[in-house]
């Protein structure tokens, strides 16, 4: 187009440029308008006009266009109403009319709700372009399209969706469309498995000829569910040979039920499918007692157990999926095992993530899976005190496993044992099984009860790093204290293990606090990190009583605190210039400041912190030795000469016994005994 | 040079002399009374506070053994302790102030003035003649003297009754430091009472352990006097023993003719049997303390 030039054309040319010198703005030649001549103007970015005191812009990629479908058309052939017109043109232009070419579906759109609509004068109601964009329309099948199918449920949802215009002032009996539709069969294949060719919104409603389900003619009236569902499913009826005898789908198909009624729209996963029907076929066989597998276990099905369990109101085939109803035994075709997580989807993934499912998934014989804790056809939910996942019972459950000398704790090599014994007598352990307190801590509430995972893995919700926030879902107002104490990892930051709850509580023989036991414990505790502090203590009188056994004399949290503990610099410290006097107040109540000055953590081995200490301990120490050192030589020289004279005595006393009366002797001997002095 | 024997030989006739003839029991013989009723009963408190204050003093200082634990429970728990602990102590000072007014009535009816009374020569400070005996002691030990002859108090004596008043003094101060701490701290600093703590502790160490080793042997262990003297509770003291034990002091008697004074009848049987029970309690008492201790610092030290 742009070939077509003649002398004219060049004189219209510079014609226009000398308009557009004077009207300050890009214009071009009115007749026989190429696409340069549009694109001179519109390829400005910048290029806006005011409609409905809205910015609205003008610009046009020329790049995408000339990529689109309609590259090979001019832009009057669509703005059909600016052939011959002078440029600048006036705005606003006319709508372009599609259905000049597309007249089919022109035709479709305006006898569909929305075209009908659109004659009505609803502002709400989409055009073409509101669904199919303007000038970068390429085809359908190109993922770039506006209306590929991965696009479609986002393009409808624009409007259908909770809380839009057309949503809320528009009669739509559906709710929660676009969610419903993503978490549908549909949806998940589209938006998770990227299958195109599944059902998208425009597969069951069409494209163009979207009509209410109460007009006749709509693809989603009644008697058309079954057609539309039936371009992709195309064998639905040998399906549904067990719901629906076969020869109604050629003959009565009118009183069938509709394929929504069971599987409703939009949501075709949480299907409400008649009960019992397919059950009663299962139930064929496996209500006789003597039912055998090959393996001899017991094929038997007691339906009591499932009509008074969670899954009452689930068939038989939801969890034993891979029936073929087309089989005269349908479960024949069944290969895997149940698998929950089809349902529990969620909780199936945890699983797979735990201990629990890596052990499966590696094979090991003693993994336990879904049925090992929740049981088979009786499972009940956790709120149900009969069941075995109900609180008080969860940990027998899992000392089952985890109890000394089980399968799980033989192979644990970790420091914890004793696990159930422990935790039977701890303080969650009594408040659950002696006081029935349901909402007390078990094995689930600590480990969770599907994504278990070691201490070693960070994930795990009793890796040291998680315990407090695992330990504060319950004890909320601990946590709190606790992430700004000096103990918190968020307060200090340093490469040595910071101790968690469990450190000083312990994991599984948890006592109560108010324990003699553990109040004397704490110390040493706190002494496995600071160990210094903890020996300086116990030199004074405090730490003394408290290695008496007594607890009534100050102990490490009695004046640090317990959760709350902070730098003694800290002015919110128990032990601050402001605060440390009302801490010693607390067990003496006269102290004063300079009582607080009395040194807790005093010892006399440190020279240089506390030198008048540690030389009054020397002083004395030295007294001590020289009195023992003198008195003891004094004593060891006096003991042979002592001796001595004890013998003598002895002697003496003797010879007065044998001879009363005669003293010569006496004094003979007194005189042979001066001899022996002499010498 | 004069011994015990040698000196025993004149005066052990006036003592036969005079007891024998009126006697027909057993023990004929008079005792010379060395100990006031006071000073014994003194003497006998001073035990009971002393062996007191070391016990439950001991189950705190060495908490750390076991033997501690159970004493402290045996006492009722460390508050029991601490009651007893500090009523031991009023029973203590209580001595003291005694003693020290029986001092004074001393001074008033029998001295005349404290110049008589310190000075004189029954006077328990220091003199220069203890410092020879001292050394003449110390030479007899070895061997190259023969034994001094004592007066009324040997030094060792005094060194033991000197160290009551020192240990009174130190012990008794820090004590009542420790005992009102918020008081105490009116006026020192706080960290007084962490080194009131270590001296009343190590002098309650020297004490204890003085007390029941040294005293112990130089009063009651000497093999002559094996396995006690009970001369401090009976008040009582042979005559023969005062010859030979306080030469210097019977003569001087003798001398002064103050002796006859001085003698009274033996105490009676039971008297006597109560009192050697009450001695032995004590010095086993005093004798396991001992033991408990150096266990606790040889072997459970941290």
């Amino acid at each position: 187009m742009a070939t077509r030039t003649g002398r004219g054309a060049r004189k219209r040319l510079a014609w226009v440029g000398f308009l557009a010198l004077l009207l300050g703005a890009g214009a071009a030649p009115a007749a026989d308008l190429s696409n340069d001549d549009c694109l001179a103007c519109h390829s400005d970015k910048t290029l806006t006009t005011k409609r409905w005191a809205r910015t609205v812009s003008l610009f046009v990629d020329g790049k995408r266009f000339s990529s689109s479908v309609h590259s090979a058309l001019s832009c009057t052939s669509c703005h059909a109403d600016l052939e011959g017109k002078d440029l600048p043109h006036s705005t606003p232009l006319a709508r372009v009319q599609c259905g000049s070419c597309h007249s089919d579906e022109q035709k479709q759109h305006a006898n569909s709700l929305h075209g009908r609509a659109i004659a009505r004068g609803d502002a709400l109601a989409p055009h073409c372009v509101d669904c199919h964009g303007n000038h970068d329309i390429v085809p359908v099948k190109d993922p770039r399209s506006a209306v590929a199918p991965l696009k479609i449920p986002f393009v409808c949802g624009r409007c259908h969706r909770e809380g839009t215009p057309v949503q809320t002032n528009r009669k739509i009996d559906q709710h929660n469309i676009l969610e419903n539709y993503s978490e549908s069969i549909h949806g998940e294949a589209l938006f998770k498995k990227g299958l195109v060719v599944t059902a998208n919104c425009a597969s069951c409603h069409t494209s163009h000829n979207i009509l209410p389900h109460t007009d006749p003619s709509s693809s989603i009236a009644r008697r058309n569910i079954a057609a539309t569902c039936t371009k992709c499913h195309a064998q639905i009826e040998e399906v549904h040979r067990k719901t629906i005898k076969g020869a109604l789908w050629e003959k009565e198909a009118h009183v069938l039920p509709a394929c929504v009624d069971c599987h409703q729209p939009h949501k075709v996963r949480k299907v409400f499918y008649t009960q019992g029907m397919a059950d009663a076929d299962c139930l064929r066989c496996h209500n006789d007692e003597r039912l055998k597998a090959a393996d001899g276990r017991s094929m038997f099905v007691r339906t009591v157990e499932v009509a008074g369990s969670r899954h009452a109101k689930v068939s038989c085939s939801q969890c034993h999926s891979g029936v073929n109803a087309s089989r005269v035994r349908p479960c024949e075709t069944i290969t895997g095992k149940v698998d929950c997580s089809s349902c529990h989807e969620e909780i199936g993934q945890q699983y797979q993530r735990s201990r629990h499912g890596q052990l499966l998934v590696a094979g090991d014989a003693n993994a336990p899976n879904c049925k090992e804790c929740h049981g088979t056809h009786h499972v009940l939910g956790r709120h149900d005190p009969e069941s075995v996942t109900f609180p008080t019972n969860v940990p027998k459950l899992c000392g089952r496993c985890h109890r000394e000398g089980q399968k799980a704790a033989v192979r644990y090599i970790g420091r914890q044992h004793e696990i159930i014994q422990h935790y039977t007598e701890s303080i969650h352990g009594k408040g659950l099984l002696k006081s029935g307190l349901t909402v007390t801590a078990t094995c689930t509430n600590c480990h969770t009860a599907h994504l278990v995972l070691p201490r070693s893995d960070p994930d795990s919700t009793v890796n040291p790093k998680n315990v407090p926030a695992t330990c504060g879902t319950c004890h909320h107002g601990i946590q709190e204290q606790f992430v700004q104490s000096v103990h918190s990892a968020l307060v200090t930051k340093t490469d040595k293990e910071m101790p968690v709850c469990s450190d000083c509580h312990s994991a599984h023989s948890i006592r109560r606090t108010d324990e003699t036991g553990f109040k004397l414990d704490i110390m040493d505790k706190c002494g496995r990190c600071h160990e210094e502090i903890a020996r300086t203590y116990f030199d004074t009188y405090h730490g003394k009583v408290s290695r008496l056994g007594y607890t009534k004399t100050a102990k490490c949290y009695d004046c640090h605190g317990a959760h709350d503990i902070l730098r003694v610099a800290d002015p919110r410290s128990h032990l601050s210039r402001a605060n440390v006097v009302a801490t010693c107040q607390k067990c003496h109540a006269n102290a004063t400041r300079r009582f607080a000055g009395y040194l807790t953590h005093a010892t006399h081995h440190d020279p240089k912190k506390y030198p008048f200490l540690f030389w009054t301990f020397w002083g004395m120490t030295t007294l001590l030795l020289s009195t023992f050192v003198f008195s003891g030589i004094h004593t060891l020289l006096w003991l042979p000469k002592a001796l001595e004279m004890r013998r003598e005595l002895r002697a003496a006393e003797q010879s007065e016994n044998e001879q009363e009366s005669g003293r010569e002797q006496l004094e003979e001997k007194a005189g042979s005994e001066d001899g022996n002095h002499a010498d | 040079m004069p011994t015990d024997l040698e000196l025993r030989a004149p005066d052990g006739q006036p003592s036969s002399r005079t007891v024998v003839p009126d006697r027909e029991t057993k023990r004929p013989e008079r005792e010379f009374v060395r100990f006031t009723r006071l000073q014994r009963a003194l003497h006998a408190c001073m035990i009971i506070s002393f062996i007191s204050l070391a016990l439950t003093g001991m189950s705190l200082k060495f908490s750390y053994t076991a033997w501690a634990v159970m004493l402290s429970r045996l006492l009722g728990g460390f508050q029991t302790a601490g009651y007893i602990h500090r009523t031991a102590a009023l029973l203590m000072f209580g001595v003291f102030a005694t003693h020290l007014y029986d001092l004074y009535r001393l001074k008033k009816h029998e001295y005349k003035s404290w110049r008589a009374l310190l000075f004189g020569p029954n006077t328990m400070l220091p003199t220069r003649q203890d410092l020879k005996q001292f050394l003449a002691t110390m030479k007899w030990f070895l061997g190259m003297g023969p034994r001094p002859l004592y007066g009324r108090w040997t030094y060792w004596e005094k060194f033991d009754y000197f160290a009551v008043f020192w240990g009174i003094a130190i012990i008794g101060s820090t004590g009542l430091a420790l005992w009102f701490p918020i008081l105490f701290t009116r006026f020192l600093p706080g960290s007084f009472i962490n080194v009131a703590t270590i001296i009343h502790s190590d002098e309650a160490l020297l004490a204890t352990g003085f007390i029941f080793t040294v005293h112990f042997f130089n009063t009651h262990l000497r093999p002559e006097k094996f396995p006690m003297d009970t001369t401090v509770f009976t008040g009582h003291m042979p005559l023969a023993e005062l010859k030979r034990d306080k030469p210097l002091e019977y003569e001087a008697l003798v001398a002064s003719g103050q002796l006859e004074a001085n003698m009274e009848e033996p105490q009676p049987e039971i008297v006597v049997r109560t009192i050697r029970a009450f001695a032995w309690i004590a010095l086993s008492l005093g004798f396991s303390i001992v033991v408990l201790i150096i266990y606790a610092m040889l072997f459970a030290y941290r």
